[in-house]
Formats: structure tokens, sequence, C-alpha cells
């Protein structure tokens, strides 16, 4: 699974993993892991939030907040009659995103070390940590690294002495995308359908319970370690003034070496595209990149010179995301890539929404319909209508996560979309990579098809 | 905890409360551990969840059985129909589908002689597309009763599938 370390890539947490079996207690502290808790719990709860402010490490789930900012909202436990609570949130399904899963199967102590650490900043005595159903091994491997943790005074009661005690439940998610966002997570972890809860309150506020709670991504909680160990100072001088450290990206899609890389935050998208990632395979031309997961607008073939970094990114137009890059080659319809992200968000929709609700199931109709050939030229412009009736409008980001991609794919590839109505037909001619991909929803609506009568409107 | 793995004997019944109750005394309030106890169940019904499972669940934690189907209905890995014994799972989002996701399924679909949502007449095989399963850099990425085999390529299917029956026997 891992790649070896090559020159373009700077290992942080990865540092030591090489040729090692850091899911054993023993071999990670044996290149010092558990050295920043203790160094940690030497320094005041205060003192550690000043480190996480100063390094100015920005989440890794996809939001880009600062995460020591977001510590420092919630209140003390002397302000509050009501316990206070982490939440690591693993939870990881964003489309091209498979880093947290690496981190887990890799560095679990690295990642329980950041949730104890974390704990102790903001005073917390318990934590969750809510882990996607589908990662079965990771949530195996992650149970046994608390196991051994749990023994060796590091976790539970008491820890190396100090009197102060976290205990750790993790919790696993049963197949639900939306489960990502912070408060439907929190829905779900007290055991309710998982829809996303109107903001304000936040969760430092009233988070899950009802409580205090900080909720990070698991590269951020695994990043914290390593922060306790620079200083907070030193650690923001990696990666861009803005954009500090490394990021762990998720390389997939048309490329010859996809997986995981861990670079410095500012590397350009064609340094890890070509020369970590190979470039594209058998001889073909980049089209497109999707440089953080489904939810983001897509760059050109000649934006693959933008560095991945928070502002430079947003400057291009697009969002560094949760740093899954999706390398799209020139065998792919743009409109069947919109398409089966439009299908995607329509079956992680939750429901609570009206126009996330219905605009995704507009959406992946109109698409459809342009795919076939059969739409009037007026349903291309209905398309970018309904997307930007949906940006804005909702709770939770999903259902702009569903329209600002492909209201970018017809910004972008426009002559392409076009051709589909002049020419009636999908101008690829039945050669796209992505021809004929079955959806989980095109599953589901087969089935009803053969139990009842639906009507056709309402079947995308 | 293994769910979806071939299930042996029904181990449901009184010990499926107790295992619940223990769970349910980790978290702060106690319907936290809804979603645990739906996997429970399902693991002790054989993969999906019937009637009396929701009633068992919702027994096990003051809450009532409509509640608990509400909850399940929600997640995916939750089935509310008979699933066959072993669970193929191919992941069709885009990463996987833009190196051939669909001629993998399509691999499954031939190999098995069911469509993607079907079972096999014979019960001992579910095959469903996925939405990302975060395999992503590894594709395809096809989950074998949870476990994750990457990357598949539709010349492996065949292997897959006999091993599977080979199992079932």
């Amino acid at each position: 699974m891992p790649r070896p370390r090559r020159k373009a890539q700077q290992h942080l947490l990865f540092e030591h993993a090489e040729g090692r079996d850091l899911t054993r207690i023993a071999e990670y502290e044996r290149v010092g892991g558990y050295q920043s808790l203790r160094k940690a719990l030497k320094l005041t709860p205060q003192q550690v939030l000043d480190e996480l402010v100063a390094a100015n490490l920005r989440g890794r789930g996809g939001a880009g907040f600062p995460m020591g900012r977001k510590a420092s909202f919630l209140p003390k436990p002397d302000q509050t009659a009501k316990p206070i609570y982490l939440v690591g949130n693993a939870d990881e399904s964003e489309p091209g995103t498979f880093k947290d899963r690496e981190i887990m199967a890799r560095l679990p102590h690295m990642f329980l070390e950041g949730i104890v650490i974390a704990s102790h900043a903001i005073q917390a005595k318990a934590a969750f940590v809510y882990i996607r159903g589908e990662y079965l091994t990771e949530f195996e491997i992650f149970r046994d690294s608390l196991e051994e943790a749990r023994r060796a005074g590091l976790v539970g009661a008491n820890i190396l002495g100090t009197g102060w005690g976290l205990t750790v439940v993790v919790h696993r998610g049963a197949g639900a995308y939306i489960c990502g966002e912070e408060t439907a997570l929190l829905e779900s972890l007290e055991g309710k359908r998982g829809q996303p809860r109107t903001k304000p309150p936040f969760p430092a506020i009233s988070g899950v319970y009802a409580s205090p709670t900080l909720i990070n991504n698991v590269e951020t909680l695994a990043t914290v370690p390593k922060i306790i160990e620079l200083g907070g100072a030193r650690y923001a001088k990696i990666g861009t003034a803005s954009s500090t450290g490394t990021r762990l990206f998720s390389l997939s899609g048309n490329v010859v070496n996809g997986g995981n890389y861990e670079v410095e935050l500012g590397t350009s998208l064609r340094t890890l595209i070509y020369d970590l990632g190979g470039g594209i395979p058998d001889g073909r031309e980049l089209k497109a990149i999707i440089p953080g997961g489904s939810s983001v607008p897509v760059l050109s073939a000649d934006q693959v010179d933008t560095p991945l970094d928070f502002d430079a990114m947003a400057q291009a137009g697009t969002m560094l995301g949760s740093g899954a890059v999706i390398v799209i080659d020139d065998r792919a319809c743009m409109v069947q890539l919109g398409l089966r992200v439009a299908q995607f968000y329509m079956h992680e929709s939750c429901g609570k929404c009206t126009p996330c609700r219905e605009g995704t199931r507009w959406m992946v109709q109109l698409l459809k319909k342009i795919e076939a050939g059969g739409a009037e030229q007026a349903e291309l412009d209905l398309l970018l209508d309904v997307c930007d009736r949906i940006l804005g409008n909702c709770l939770c980001p999903l259902g702009d996560a569903a329209a600002m991609p492909v209201a970018s794919y017809v910004a972008k590839f426009r002559e392409e979309h076009q051709r589909h109505i002049d020419e009636g037909a999908c101008p690829f001619g039945g050669e796209s990579s992505l021809e004929g991909v079955l959806a989980p929803v095109d599953q589901h609506h087969a089935r009803l098809r053969g139990q009842i009568e639906v009507p056709l409107h309402e079947l995308a | 905890m293994a769910q979806g793995q071939a299930p042996g004997p029904v181990p449901s019944g009184q010990g499926l409360h107790e295992r619940i109750q223990k769970i349910a005394a980790q978290y702060p309030q106690r319907r936290s551990a809804v979603m645990p106890a739906l996997r429970l169940a399902q693991e002790a019904h054989g993969g999906w969840l019937p009637a009396e499972a929701f009633r068992e669940v919702a027994d096990a934690l003051d809450l009532t059985p409509a509640y608990c189907q509400a909850v399940a209905s929600f997640y995916d890995m939750y089935h509310l129909e008979p699933v066959g014994r072993h669970m193929v799972e191919v992941c069709t989002n885009i990463s996987c589908a833009l190196v051939g996701a669909q001629q993998v399924l399509e691999a499954f679909e031939e190999e098995l002689g069911i469509r993607a949502g079907e079972t096999t007449e014979d019960g001992s095989v579910t095959l469903r597309t996925l939405e990302c399963a975060g395999g992503c850099g590894w594709a395809t990425v096809v989950s074998v009763d949870h476990r994750y085999r990457e990357p598949v390529r539709p010349e492996e299917v065949p292997e897959i599938v006999q091993e599977l029956r080979d199992a079932a026997t």
C-alpha cells in the first residue's frame, strides 16, 4: 500500500512509517511515539491550545477551518456545567479521498495520541471516534491500538499519573456520506438518522448531547503530536504562510501511480500528478483535475501548475477540500462525469432541505437527458438554474457540493455539453471511459420499477 | 463484529439483549447504542433486519420498533430485506469508474448470473454497487464481505466468485 518516499515528498506524519509496523505500540514508542503526549501533559491546557493556534493548522477534513481557533471557541470547564467532549471524525467518504483510512491503518497510535493531546487541551474527559462503517479493517486496527494504549496507561483513568482520565469510545457508522458533516455525525452518534442540524449553535457550544464538543478530522488530530513535538511556531514555517504544514493527498483516477502522498502545502498539482504519480497512462492527454474531492469545482488541464494550498485553489476558483486529487484524461465525457457526480449526491442527500433533495434529482434527470442527446437548448440553461437555486440555500454543504462541481463542468466544458444537444447524441459515441456506469441510485430505481408503477418524472 | 460474514447458527435472543446493554453502558445516553445494536441484530438474523430484530433492539434500548426502523432505513449498511450469505460490493464512484469499474461490475454480473442489486437464487451471494469505498488510488475497489480487494480487474472476477462458491459449500 505505501509508496516509497521520493524527492518531492516531505514526511511529517509518515516520517518513521516506512518499513515499520507502527500499529504496534512498542514500535511506535521506539520512534518517539507518545513523547508528545508526555510533553503536552506537562503543559497547561491553555499552553497546548496556544501551540495549536500558533501552528495555524487548517482542518484536513474539507472545510479548512483553523483547528486551534476552533478549539479555542469551547468554554472552559469552569464556564460550563456540562461535560466537554472531543469527537474524531473518521467518517471519510468524500469521493476520491482515502487518506484517513491509511492513517488509521498505519498510524493508529499517532491518531490516538492526537486525540488524547487535543482532549487535554480542551479538558475533555470523554472522546468518541466515529469511523465509517465500511472501514472494518481500519476499525479493528484502531480498536486494537486503543486497547494497547489503555494497557500502557496512556488512555483511560489517571493517564500517566496525572489524575486526569480520558475515555475513548469507538462508534461505527453504517453507510451514509452525510455523516461526515459534523452536525449530522453528532446526530448519528446520538442514535438518530444522520440529518444535519441548523447552525448556530455550533458544536463548540452545543455539540454531542447538547454539550461543548470539538470535532476534528483524523488527519488533523494525527498532526497534533507533530505540532507539540516541533512547537506551533516551527510547524507553521512548513508549507506556505496561510497553508501550513504537510498534507496527505489522495491521488486517483487516470494516473499511473495512484495512492496517498504526503507533501508540503504549496507543492504544485503538476509535481503531484507527474513527478509522484507518474503522469497519465496509455499516452493519453490530461483533460481535467478535481483537486479536492468530488464536491469541488473542476480545474482544466492548463491549470495544472496551481499550487496545492488553500488560497491558491480559491484564486483558481476551486477548493483544496479533502485533498483528493482526481485526474481525468481525454477519454472521459464530462456530461457523464456530471451525471455520476449528481447521482452520488442525490443518493446521499438526507432529504431535509428541499433545494438539495429535489435539486439533485432534477440535476440527474437533466443530465441523463443531455447525455442521451434528447435535451432542448433551454434544458442546459435549466441545469445551471437548478444549480443556482441549490447554492447557498441548504442547511449543510451537501447541496452546494452537488451544484458547484456540475456547474463548473458546464462552465469549463460548455462546448462538449453543447455538442450533446446539437448532435443529438454523446459525441464520444459509446467510447467514453465513464460509459454506462451503474450508480447505486440506478439500482434502487431498477428495483422500484419492478415493484410498483412509479410515474416517470419521479424516476431520475 | 464482522458483519456480513457467512453467519453460523443464529445466536439471537438473550445473548443479543445482554450485548446491547453492555454497549449502551459505554455511552452517556443509551440511545447512542442504536446503531451498534442494529448491527448486532442484523448479524444475529442472517445479515438483514426482519420486524423481530427491530422489536429486540427496541426492547433492549427502551425505544419503539418504528424508531429503530427509521434509523436503520437511513443507512446503507442495514438491510431491510434478506441478503445472500456473501456480499459483493463494487465501487462505481468516479475514481473507480474512470478506470473501468463498470467492466468489473459486469464481470460479476456475468459470473454470478444476476444483475447488480440482486441475490443469486441459491441465496449465496448478493451483488450491489457502492458509493465511494475510499480506495480510489487502488481502483477498482471491491468489498467482499466487508473486506476490501483492491485493485480488482475484470479478469480476476471468476476467481473471486469461485472462492465464494467454495466457501458456500
